[in-house]
């Protein structure tokens, strides 16, 4: 049973850092313009 | 004189095989690559930047892009400043409709030197821009875009406020760490399922990490249910927040007790599975009318213009309606729609006021004469004394009208509340009952009693039934939106299905704007050269007709306007019969050519053009059991010929606003459920008082907010099209409701008799779910079909 001591908390601790990592894609603003994002993929950079 | 026959023509749709190369719009024979000089500016304008490559990529309709005027506004002062000297802009793009589009536009300002940054939203078809320099650029650049082909506005408050979406963010958020709690927690509760062999103090273990996981995310993500329960509540009403609210909060209180007395099983993934799954629906939801509102904002910021005032030293300031005061002096340009109340200072001014009244000619005002709002001046430039600010004036007395016709509307109780209102207190006595069977006749202690309890309140609650509604409402909303059909209210599909009687405007709702010249064959050649030529310095609309029947025309010079009369030049005149030495005729829209007081006057007559689709429309709403009726401002010999045309049997005519709003109060009291189709600010009050409203594409800004649905695309074929699919809609929202209960009969019993675990929950709550998306999905497909 060891082992749950470290797995348990690891795998909460793994799906609390994609929550994180979610709340700051809709802070900045990622979800604002799907469209647009789907299309801009397909942009070539002249840079 | 003679009565003529039939003068409302059906429109001919142009008849043309050719292209043009930058817009796409049908070409006039012999006119080259292009439909205008516009389109060929664009095109080598974006050839010059070298971005060709849009032509490739670009998934736009035809027509959709010819280039426009930039509309009269002071762009520099709406350039704000930011850091080190940069200024930026926010313009609202009409026409931006793919991923083409937002490319041409990015590129084509980053050629430009000083242009440090520009990003356009596709979603939001917002553009937004920042460049290095004096706020004066902004015009430049504004121009730059408008003439790539792309309608340009301001991003106005209106826009903002469609685009800003704080509730649909908060409701992504609450999605995210619904999401993050329902699959962690299932996590644990698969453990405890799984491993039957398992120690108790392990088991105990993972009720407690469930529940520290799933307390907090409770909280948080339930906070929009608890929120509209607890609103509801105020409002003295039992809606279907409050079930779920009840239900989620009830099963995490039955899990914490379980937990506490180390029970089998906790329900914590019952109740986080439960709040994310009815997240999902309530994201799909708004997303879906999101888009309609923003589209409705961006149809309304293409209207919004300001106003010239003429300062004390008679010098002209243009400002926003907003600003103006009572007793200020307007300079009303010719074409400029009037924004505000006021009379007419010198002088005399021809106004189209078809869309304040429903008059389909325009007509004469005298000095002194009260000047309506949301009329268009025809004549000269003129100055108007202001008599009300926009605050109280015409139109804000009708958008007040309309905001207490719609708090009415309000009222109205959707049909998953309707069902909500009797479900609720039924499951919610069944679960007391089962604890209080279990508790006292059983003889369980009360914690043992709570689990079947809640068992029932989760199986029945109301997973299905919160998102039976919903879910069609996506599909349909979504399946409409392609179609062109904007619908802007949450109950607008409810209500449209359930309209029996449909009462139509005629003036730019049945009849397209402008009057089109009727073929004359006994015309002498050369005489509508000659007329348009003469007729190409008028804005009267039936100037404007005959030079659109004779595109050929070349101005001619020295031509000298004489108001509310005709045209002159030399011996050479052009207008109503009595100019053209016929008095006392009265002939409707008819112009009338003479070359000079010798030669007999030569007579154009013009009809209003019908809408092509306008009678197909009539027939369709008739073969879906509505009758018909048609209320208009206009002159009766029109409204009669129309309403004839049309197979409309039941007409009036001269019909004031107030009548409107009348006879549509008169059809209410009489238990008729009217849809009401108009766009002009005298359907205004009568579209906000009808069961449900629609306002074709074109319509004045009011009539738009006061509508259900705003038909974007072309005609009124969308208009039964969109009944039908509202009514397969309240079908298939009935179906998933009936389904949901039948699913409960079974489920009730097993829950009450203690037969469910968490795992048969899940999977009953699951699959109804399911059921129930996918009955939805059917429609969407139908009603594309």
């Amino acid at each position: 049973m060891n082992v749950l001591t470290v797995l348990v908390p690891l795998a909460l601790l793994l799906g609390l850092l994609a929550l994180i990592f979610y709340v700051w894609t809709l802070r900045t603003g990622q979800y604002d313009d799907p469209d647009g994002a789907a299309a801009r993929i397909l942009f070539d950079e002249k840079e | 004189m003679t009565m003529q026959p039939a003068t409302l023509t059906p429109a001919d749709p142009g008849l043309s095989a050719a292209a043009c190369a930058h817009c796409g719009a049908p070409v006039p024979p012999g006119a080259g690559r292009f439909c205008c000089a516009g389109c060929e500016g664009a095109a080598a304008l974006i050839s010059g930047l070298g971005l060709d490559a849009f032509y490739r990529r670009r998934e736009a309709a035809a027509g959709a892009q010819k280039p426009t005027e930039l509309p009269p506004v002071d762009w520099a002062a709406r350039a704000v400043p930011g850091r080190e000297g940069t200024h930026s802009l926010d313009l609202m793009l009409h026409g931006l409709t793919c991923g083409a589009c937002v490319w041409l536009v990015e590129q084509a300002l980053a050629a430009e030197p000083d242009v440090t940054r520009a990003r356009a939203s596709l979603t939001a078809r917002r553009l937004s821009i920042t460049w290095q320099g004096p706020a004066a650029r902004a015009e430049a650049l504004a121009l730059l875009v408008a003439r790539l082909g792309f309608q340009v506005a301001p991003w106005s408050a209106a826009c903002l406020k469609a685009a800003e979406d704080g509730e649909g963010r908060a409701l992504l958020r609450a999605l995210g760490i619904a999401a993050f709690g329902a699959t962690n927690v299932m996590m644990l509760s698969v453990a405890v399922w799984a491993g039957s062999d398992m120690g108790e103090a392990t088991r105990a273990l993972l009720h407690w990490l469930a529940a520290l996981v799933a307390l907090p995310v409770v909280l948080v993500a339930g906070l929009p249910f608890y929120r509209s329960a607890w609103a509801g509540l105020r409002a003295g009403r039992v809606n279907m927040d409050f079930a779920v609210s009840l239900g989620v909060l009830a099963t995490t209180a039955m899990s914490l007790s379980e937990a506490l007395r180390n029970g089998p099983y906790t329900w914590f993934d019952g109740a986080t599975a439960l709040l994310f799954l009815l997240l999902g629906g309530r994201v799909l939801d708004r997303a879906a009318r999101q888009r309609a509102r923003q589209a409705g904002a961006e149809l309304l910021a293409l209207q919004s213009a300001e106003v010239t005032r003429l300062a004390a030293d008679g010098r002209a300031e243009r400002l926003g309606a907003e600003a103006v005061r009572p007793g200020d002096r307007l300079l009303v340009a010719p074409g400029e729609r009037l924004a505000l109340d006021g009379v007419l200072e010198a002088g005399e001014a021809l106004l189209d006021t078809a869309s304040s009244t429903g008059e389909s000619l325009p007509r004469r005002f005298a000095a002194g004469e009260a000047l309506p709002a949301g009329a268009v001046n025809l004549g000269a430039a003129f100055t108007q004394l202001v008599t009300a600010a926009a605050s109280e004036g015409s139109l804000a007395q009708l958008a007040r009208l309309l905001s207490q016709a719609e708090q009415a509307r309000g009222r109205y109780v959707a049909i998953a509340d309707r069902a909500a209102a009797w479900y609720v207190p039924a499951v919610h006595a069944v679960a007391l009952a089962t604890f209080l069977g279990w508790w006292l006749w059983v003889g369980v202690s009360w914690q043992a009693a709570l689990v079947p309890a809640v068992a029932a309140l989760i199986v029945t609650c109301p997973c299905g039934l919160a998102i039976a509604v919903p879910a069609v409402q996506v599909v349909a909303v979504g399946a409409l939106f392609r179609r062109g059909v904007l619908v802007t209210s949450a109950t607008a599909l409810e209500r449209l299905a359930e309209c029996d009687h449909a009462v139509l405007d005629k003036t730019g709702t049945l009849t397209l704007g402008a009057p089109a010249l009727l073929p004359d064959p006994r015309r002498p050649a050369g005489a509508l050269a000659a007329a348009a030529a003469l007729a190409a310095s008028s804005r009267h609309p039936l100037a404007r007709a005959l030079l659109r029947a004779c595109p050929e025309a070349v101005p001619a010079m020295g031509v000298e306007e004489v108001p509310g009369a005709g045209l002159r030049r030399g011996r050479e005149r052009l207008g109503s019969a009595a100019f053209c030495g016929l008095p006392g005729r009265a002939d409707g829209l008819t112009l009338y050519w003479r070359k000079d007081e010798t030669a007999a006057p030569i007579a154009f007559r013009f009809a209003e053009r019908l809408r092509p689709d306008a009678a197909a429309a009539v027939a369709a709403l008739h073969q879906l059991g509505l009758t018909t009726e048609l209320l208009s401002g206009d002159a009766a010999p029109a409204v009669a010929e129309a309403a004839t045309l049309l197979g409309i049997p039941d007409w009036r005519a001269g019909v004031t606003p107030a009548g409107k709003a009348a006879r549509l109060t008169a059809l209410l009291a009489e238990g008729r459920k009217p849809l009401m189709l108009g766009d002009g600010l005298n359907d205004a009050a009568a579209l906000a008082l009808a069961h449900a409203s629609a306002s074709p594409a074109g319509a004045t800004d009011l009539a738009q907010t006061a509508a259900d649905l705003v038909l974007r695309a072309e005609g009124l074929a969308a208009l039964p099209a969109a009944i039908a699919t509202a009514r397969r809609a309240q079908a298939a929202a009935r179906q998933n409701i009936g389904f949901s209960l039948i699913y409960n009969l079974v489920a009730v019993p097993a829950a009450v008799l203690g037969l469910v675990t968490p795992l048969i929950a899940a999977l009953v709550m699951a699959s109804s779910s399911l059921i129930v998306i996918l009955n939805a999905l059917k429609l969407g497909r139908e009603a594309t079909r």
